[in-house]
């Protein structure tokens, strides 16, 4: 094992188990990223120790209490964490793996919370959970790494004054503080999966810490049915992201996509996940949009199923977004006619696929000139360029088959 | 424990609820201070009379200058207040809750130092 791969599978339960001894994300963070550059010098030489991530925590947690009582009494808080912590660190240097775990879960919840700002909670949960730097996620999300340090340092700086709690929030409260959690997660990934823009190997990073802390989700929270959902769903999706562009970065439509590539491992992992969380009888959205992935890796797709799958989906969470995608699949069942009928009055002019999806069944009845225009509308949209070429190539088709249709006597 | 500070602010314009629908919400705010009281999270809670009732005062090179008025002339006001002892942002976020379900107005948390 390299240290590269155990600071991305450590990284967390270290901060979290430091956070948890010395009730400071600072500290918590600095001291566990002077363990790991203290690794760094010392197992090339040394070799690595036969418990990495247990040396990781306990060299921290030594580093932190070397700095506490170097800097002790200055503060009351300090050294009321210096009390805590030493009258632990006798007991279990290394800890046992129950506590452990609930300390990454506690910091997960620390991470997602709602009185923090989104953009603030998917940036901590990457920092602190992934140990990704302040200059990945800045580069992940396009903004400039001040800004991402400022909002990170804000962030930190509430979570102490307000005191926002390091656990897991009671049951009456639990419901809703997952899906606060899972909405992270999944914008984690999705950001990484439908690229608004940006550098394409820091995208693959997102999908792959996202499924990362999904699994951790899964893991810690086992009985959760839409916590296996949305992992179930960001596997499919992630199974297929090979095949959705071609050899020169063009994007491929789910029904021409060369099934050949995708990851048949994580179809067959995300279509048991499917199974075994949709047993349970307590269905989410997460649970049917992973329902409705594992529906098109059949071949063919049964449309009417995922129809079906869509109008559950919408008495549990309307959304336009969801409507649109129900549209798609009646297209195929019922025709473009029905389809279209369905699509116009979404209110969804600012989002490029609604504009690709209208010029497609325009395309399929005929009507070039307004397909045209719509794709036109749709390039507007976005600044994809994977996109930008996939939409163009459709114009330049509608326009050249309506011109051809139009000049025929 | 922490103390935090939750700010009621109310419109500045517009006609005020009728009278039974303000001795509804009186009603609900009395028994969430007397549960804040059994609690022992509470520290003081009041409502203020309107921002025309307020004067804003100056110290200035040893002179006092008084203005009648608010500080701040805005949409919304302070229109009361309460302090709480908490555990932590999730327990106060709790009493403001209440508050916000009972006066059906924004609730502003904020951490005393």
């Amino acid at each position: 094992m390299t240290i590269a791969q155990v600071f991305r599978e450590e990284h967390g339960r270290a901060v979290a188990v430091l956070v948890r001894a010395f009730g400071d994300i600072d500290l918590a963070e600095e001291c566990v990223q002077e363990a790991f550059a203290t690794a760094v010098a010392r197992w090339p030489v040394d070799g690595v120790p036969p418990a990495p991530a247990g040396w990781i925590i306990t060299t921290a947690r030594n580093k932190a209490l070397d700095r506490l009582r170097r800097e002790s009494v200055r503060d009351d808080r300090q050294a009321e964490a210096l009390r805590l912590a030493e009258s632990h660190s006798g007991r279990d240097p290394v800890p046992e793996e129950g506590p452990v775990l609930d300390d990454r879960l506690r910091l997960i919840f620390t991470c997602c919370h709602p009185a923090l700002a989104p953009s603030a909670r998917v940036a901590l949960t990457l920092r602190l959970l992934g140990g990704l730097t302040t200059a990945e996620i800045a580069r992940a999300f396009l903004v400039p790494e001040a800004t991402m340090a400022q909002r990170l340092v804000r962030a930190k700086g509430k979570i102490k004054a307000a005191r926002i709690p390091y656990r897991v929030p009671h049951d009456a409260d639990l419901p809703e503080r997952l899906r606060g959690v899972l909405a992270v997660v999944y914008l984690v990934f999705n950001e990484g999966y439908t690229a608004s823009g940006g550098d394409s190997l820091v995208r693959d990073d997102l999908c792959h810490e996202a499924i990362r802390l999904g699994r951790l989700l899964v893991e810690l929270m086992p009985d959760e049915p839409e916590a296996v959902g949305l992992l179930a769903l960001m596997l499919l999706a992630a199974a297929r992201r090979e095949a959705r562009t071609d050899g020169d970065g063009r994007l491929v439509p789910l029904p021409s996509q060369d099934r050949a590539r995708w990851d048949a491992g994580l179809v067959a992992e995300g279509r048991d996940l499917v199974r075994a969380c949709l047993r349970r009888g307590r269905p989410g959205p997460y649970q049917i949009q992973a329902a409705i992935q594992a529906v098109h890796t059949d071949e063919p797709t049964d449309w009417a199923q995922v129809v079906a799958l869509y109008d559950q989906l919408l008495a549990l969470a309307p959304t336009p977004v969801a409507a649109l995608n129900r549209a798609v699949a009646v297209a195929e069942v019922e025709g473009p006619a029905a389809a279209l009928a369905l699509v116009e009055p979404l209110p969804l002019e600012r989002l490029h696929v609604y504009h690709a999806v209208r010029a497609d069944l325009l395309r399929r009845l005929g009507r070039f000139t307004e397909a045209a225009d719509a794709y036109a509308a749709a390039v507007a949209c976005t600044s994809n360029a994977a996109e930008v070429a996939f939409l163009e190539a459709r114009r330049a088709d509608v326009t050249a088959v309506g011109r051809r249709a139009s000049s025929r006597p | 424990m922490t103390r935090y500070l939750l700010s009621v602010y109310q419109p500045s314009t517009g006609e005020r609820p009728p009278p039974e629908r303000l001795a509804r919400i009186d009603a609900d705010l009395a028994e969430i201070h007397a549960d804040l009281q059994a609690k022992g999270s509470w520290v003081f809670a009041g409502g203020l009379a309107g921002p025309s009732t307020a004067t804003v005062v100056r110290a200035e090179d040893h002179e006092v200058l008084l203005t009648d008025g608010p500080f701040l002339e805005g949409k919304e006001h302070l229109g009361g207040l309460a302090i709480v002892e908490a555990e932590d942002l999730d327990e106060a976020l709790g009493w403001a809750r209440r508050f916000a379900e009972a006066t059906t107005l924004p609730i502003e948390v904020q951490p005393f130092l």
